[in-house]
């Protein structure tokens, strides 16, 4: 069975397509086909943060009008044989997804033995966001620990246990995975940003990962390496810790509390 | 720094006043989640006709939709003010 996973936020900007591309890319690491497909027609984005954008020669919109078949559009990652981008199209026509097209792509995928479909939801709540989550088993709702952002992904937690295709079927709820990107442990420390803990409470829901603020996101995106890949940073370690989880395995949060500083810092600084 | 700050009292940390903020907002619009759009304006008009008779503050009404097996409830209740009999703008 193909497991449709949406990263869906509400909110733009909190880390949808940097969540979905380490995702994919982490799911394709533990061994699993995925598929990462970008909704957000109009602004492409996914295939920057994947390191693709050249490779791009037919689209998501492409495959649903016939005009090139999915093969064709599937784009195979660098890195991992088993991990392929489908992105999105740039056309400005706002109905160019529709849902028996969305559907039959990822019937397709399901036919191809993808044993994985990421789906990176654009911002807002119209239909491309719609299109993204309607089909999904698995739910990543992206929030910062900033006001906006928790208010939207509460409308969007909202929206995943009504306007779903599992809940209008009555196929048993979505499952719901919270991911708290860009935390800061030491304004949390100082009262300036709300915790783990505040976001917890609020949105009656356990977060499935805590993502460090962190200068290596930019830098990955900068190369267009998912950032799950940098080895050398916490968030690269808090995204794989994440994705062992969606998994099923049970692993401590990491990066939630400020760095004590060595003997070492203490005497010398730095 | 004056000398005499650390005497003064901490403001309240603003992450705790984000979290009350957000407390108080969501459960608000978790209660109206579904309901049917037309409510915000119902609650409105209806304001307009009380107002005729008392002086009410729009958060003294409370419009509610119930779900109960199979069938729907809408629930009304306006919190009078004490002691105020009906105005003479009336009319």
């Amino acid at each position: 069975m193909t497991e449709i996973i949406v990263v869906t936020s509400g909110k733009g900007g909190v880390g949808k397509t940097t969540t979905s591309a380490s995702l994919a890319t982490g799911l394709a690491m533990a061994g699993k086909k995925v598929a990462v497909i970008d909704f957000d027609v109009g602004l492409r984005n996914l295939d920057l943060i994947m390191g693709c954008e050249r490779r791009v020669v037919y689209d998501f919109v492409n495959v649903i009008h016939g005009e090139a078949t999915l093969k064709q559009s599937l784009i195979k990652d660098k890195r991992h044989e088993n991990l392929y981008v489908l992105a999105a199209s740039q056309t400005r026509d706002k109905d160019a997804l529709t849902q028996e097209g969305v559907e039959k792509v990822l019937d397709e995928l399901g036919k191809e033995g993808f044993d994985y479909v990421v789906c990176d939801s654009p911002a807002g709540i119209e239909k491309g966001a719609h299109l993204a989550m309607y089909f999904a088993d698995h739910a990543v709702v992206v929030v910062n620990p900033e006001v906006s952002s928790v208010r939207d992904s509460d409308r969007i937690l909202g929206l995943l246990s009504s306007k779903t295709r599992r809940a209008e079927r009555g196929d048993g709820a979505i499952a719901q995975h919270l991911l708290l990107t860009r935390y800061n442990p030491a304004r949390v420390a100082i009262g300036e940003m709300l915790s783990v803990k505040d976001v917890e409470e609020i949105l009656g829901i356990n977060v499935v990962g805590v993502i460090p603020e962190s200068e290596n996101v930019l830098a990955a995106s900068n190369a267009g390496v998912p950032v799950i890949l940098d080895e050398q940073s916490n968030a690269g370690h808090a995204y794989r810790d994440t994705v062992a989880r969606i998994l099923g395995e049970e692993r401590p949060l990491r990066f939630v509390d400020v760095a004590k500083k060595g003997f070492f810092q203490r005497v010398f600084g730095g | 720094m004056g000398i005499l700050d650390f005497l003064k009292r901490k403001p309240e940390p603003t992450a705790t006043v984000a979290k009350e903020r957000l407390r108080i907002i969501v459960a608000q619009e978790r209660s109206t989640r579904g309901a049917p759009d037309y409510l915000p304006l119902l609650r409105n008009e209806l304001l307009e006709v009380i107002k005729k008779y008392v002086h009410v503050d729009i958060e003294a009404i409370n419009i509610n939709v119930e779900r109960d097996s199979g069938h729907e409830v809408l629930e009304l209740s306006v919190a009078l003010p004490d002691g105020k009999p009906a105005t003479s703008s009336a009319g």
